[in-house]
């Protein structure tokens, strides 16, 4: 089985996140790239598939050139070979561009199943895996909390807020997963080394047959007009509990007009 | 005025209250036309689209809509806005109402919004990202608006609409068929209010100590008529499941009162629910970084606080 997992890197959630003033884009140097979270997750469950039913796992990565760092984490966790998608004319696409420079991509290197996390932790649509299902016409498979192949037929259990489907589809497929599917891998020691060694192709957007003008900042589908930071919400009231602190909690509901 | 369509979100015929929020912020900005797409429409359901405002109500109920995954409901809006040319269309930003508003956004080769928490004249959304460190206002600039808006951050108010219904037949594309659902398992949730659409909801983490002891926490909860939540350190550690996550990499939440026992409030639990009309905090520690948007806090025991709350709520009912 042919499986690309598509990771993202992103700033770390720990540090200080900001856009940039000039072009009001995610500002990449304020903060440390790191894996999206969500997408070990995506790896991981796309190496226990290759483990299951034999094939191979690639890894796809958009980005600038630091990317490759993200790269290489992928590649220590166990996956085979990476596609890094890096071009300037990618800076600032939005997630119509994304998902169409990343299904490009995908079709360049053609896949069985397509692995994502559900979402980043920077940009937070949540709608990459359904709008590449959409632009690749292959079915879409999301938030999936645990997944199944078995010849060319998947099924996926999908989270919803009531519970959950169970969800059936032929290969090939894309499939975006949820915390919790599984426990990623640290990558050992060897895997790190072995990680150096394996290859990563680079892809320009003329390798891609990606069309300029559908990506890019000053093609994207949306813009943003201005951003500030949030004002800090005002100090409230904070009391040590004396004994009376459940009692004088309520007081406070009251006043709010909650109970 | 000119239409705005608003996607229906419902389970099996119930419509949820995300749709009233919807149909009261589009009637701001125009001509409100709900959407019903899947089995389950019912004249109850049409009073209540009424009630909020739906001028007209677009019936798609094809039992074979709700069999598929997010794109059936992407082609009957597609199908829509080519008909009708709306200004907008506005969705619920929930994990299918993302994805729907994704596949339409290329479908009908527009801009989306995710997630916004406001959408004011000129359709610019307002935005709250990074976990609530900064707020942003976009637009769409191709196509039309196709913005998913964040439940619970506009209050519903009723004002009665004309209601006009018209069937709308849709032929279903073969890739819209292409990942079916099977079965649809529903899990209890102690006839708690959903974890997304409460106005109030009581979360509890890793000072609670054990899964036993969330029963103090689903008690307040309770008393509250709130729905529950968990930290991501109560969630790893099993002692709530994780659907109830709030944070980072689970639920985002914006209830009217937030109420947080024994959870520090590391940026990853902030991102899930800073937006928080009214924030509660109880914590032994009052160095924690949570303390900092509350807008009232306890420090202290929270076995000796929560009993104490929740005996005090139940008294003065």
């Amino acid at each position: 089985m042919n499986i690309v997992v598509c990771v993202k890197q992103v700033p770390d959630t720990a540090t200080e996140r900001k856009l940039r003033s000039d072009d009001k884009t995610l500002d990449r140097d304020a903060a440390d790239g790191v894996v999206n979270e969500l997408d070990e997750y995506a790896v991981e469950e796309a190496l226990r598939l290759k483990e299951a039913h034999g094939g191979e796992v690639t890894v796809l990565s958009m980005g600038p050139a630091k990317t490759t760092e993200t790269i290489r984490k992928a590649l220590a966790m166990g996956a085979d070979k990476a596609v890094h998608l890096h071009d300037d004319a990618l800076h600032g696409s939005d997630a119509l561009g994304t998902s169409y420079a990343v299904s490009q991509a995908l079709k360049k290197i053609g896949f069985d199943l397509v692995i994502l996390g559900s979402e980043s932790t920077d940009a937070r649509t949540g709608m990459l895996a359904a709008m590449l299902a959409e632009r690749l016409g292959a079915p879409q498979l999301t938030l999936a909390s645990k997944v199944e192949v078995e010849g060319t037929a998947i099924r996926v259990e999908r989270i919803t807020d009531y519970g959950y489907d169970k969800v059936e589809a032929s290969l090939p497929a894309v499939v975006s997963v949820v915390e919790k599917i599984n426990e990623p891998r640290y990558p050992s020691f060897k895997g790190i080394m072995a990680a150096k060694k394996k290859p990563v192709e680079t892809l320009g957007i003329a390798d891609a047959d990606i069309a300029a003008d559908q990506v890019g900042l000053a093609n994207s589908w949306s813009e943003v007009v201005d951003f500030a930071a949030a004002p800090p919400r005002a100090a409230g009231t904070v009391i040590k509990d004396e004994g009376d602190g459940g009692a004088r909690a309520a007081e406070f509901l009251a006043s709010k007009k909650f109970i | 005025m000119s239409e705005i369509l608003v996607l229906v979100d419902h389970v099996d015929g119930d419509v949820k209250k995300v749709t009233f929020e919807l149909l009261t912020l589009a009637r701001s900005l125009g001509a409100p036309a709900a959407v019903w797409a899947g089995p389950g429409y019912s004249d109850s359901a049409k009073a209540r689209l009424a009630e909020y405002g739906a001028e007209k109500i677009y019936v798609a109920a094809a039992d074979e809509i709700g069999d598929y995954v997010a794109a059936p409901k992407a082609e009957v809006l597609a199908h829509l806005v080519a008909e009708r040319s709306p200004a907008a269309v506005f969705l619920a930003a929930t994990g299918e109402g993302k994805e729907v508003a994704g596949r339409l956004a290329i479908k009908t080769d527009s801009g989306v919004i995710a997630d916004a928490v406001g959408v004011g004249e000129g359709f610019v959304a307002e935005q709250s990202i990074f976990g609530g460190g900064v707020n942003v206002h976009s637009r769409v600039t191709r196509g039309i608006p196709i913005i998913t808006v964040r439940p619970n951050s506009t209050a519903p108010v009723a004002a009665a609409g004309a209601g006009a219904e018209e069937k709308v037949e849709v032929a279903l594309s073969d890739a819209a068929r292409a990942a079916r659902i099977v079965e649809r398992v529903v899990q209890e949730k102690g006839g708690r209010p959903e974890l997304t659409e409460a106005a109030i909801v009581v979360s509890g983490g890793r000072g609670v100590g054990s899964g036993e002891n969330f029963a103090i926490i689903e008690k307040l909860a309770d008393s509250l008529g709130a729905a529950v939540g968990a930290s991501r350190a109560a969630t790893d550690a099993g002692w709530y499941p994780h659907q109830f996550q709030v944070g980072q990499t689970g639920k985002t939440v914006s209830p009217q009162l937030y109420i947080a026992a024994g959870i520090s409030g590391a940026i990853q639990h902030r991102a899930g629910m800073q937006t928080s009309k009214t924030i509660v905090v109880i914590n032994k520690d009052a160095e924690a970084p949570l303390f900092e948007v509350a807008d009232y806090g306890v420090v202290g025991d929270l076995f000796q606080i929560v009993p104490q709350l929740t005996e005090e709520i139940e008294k003065r009912k």
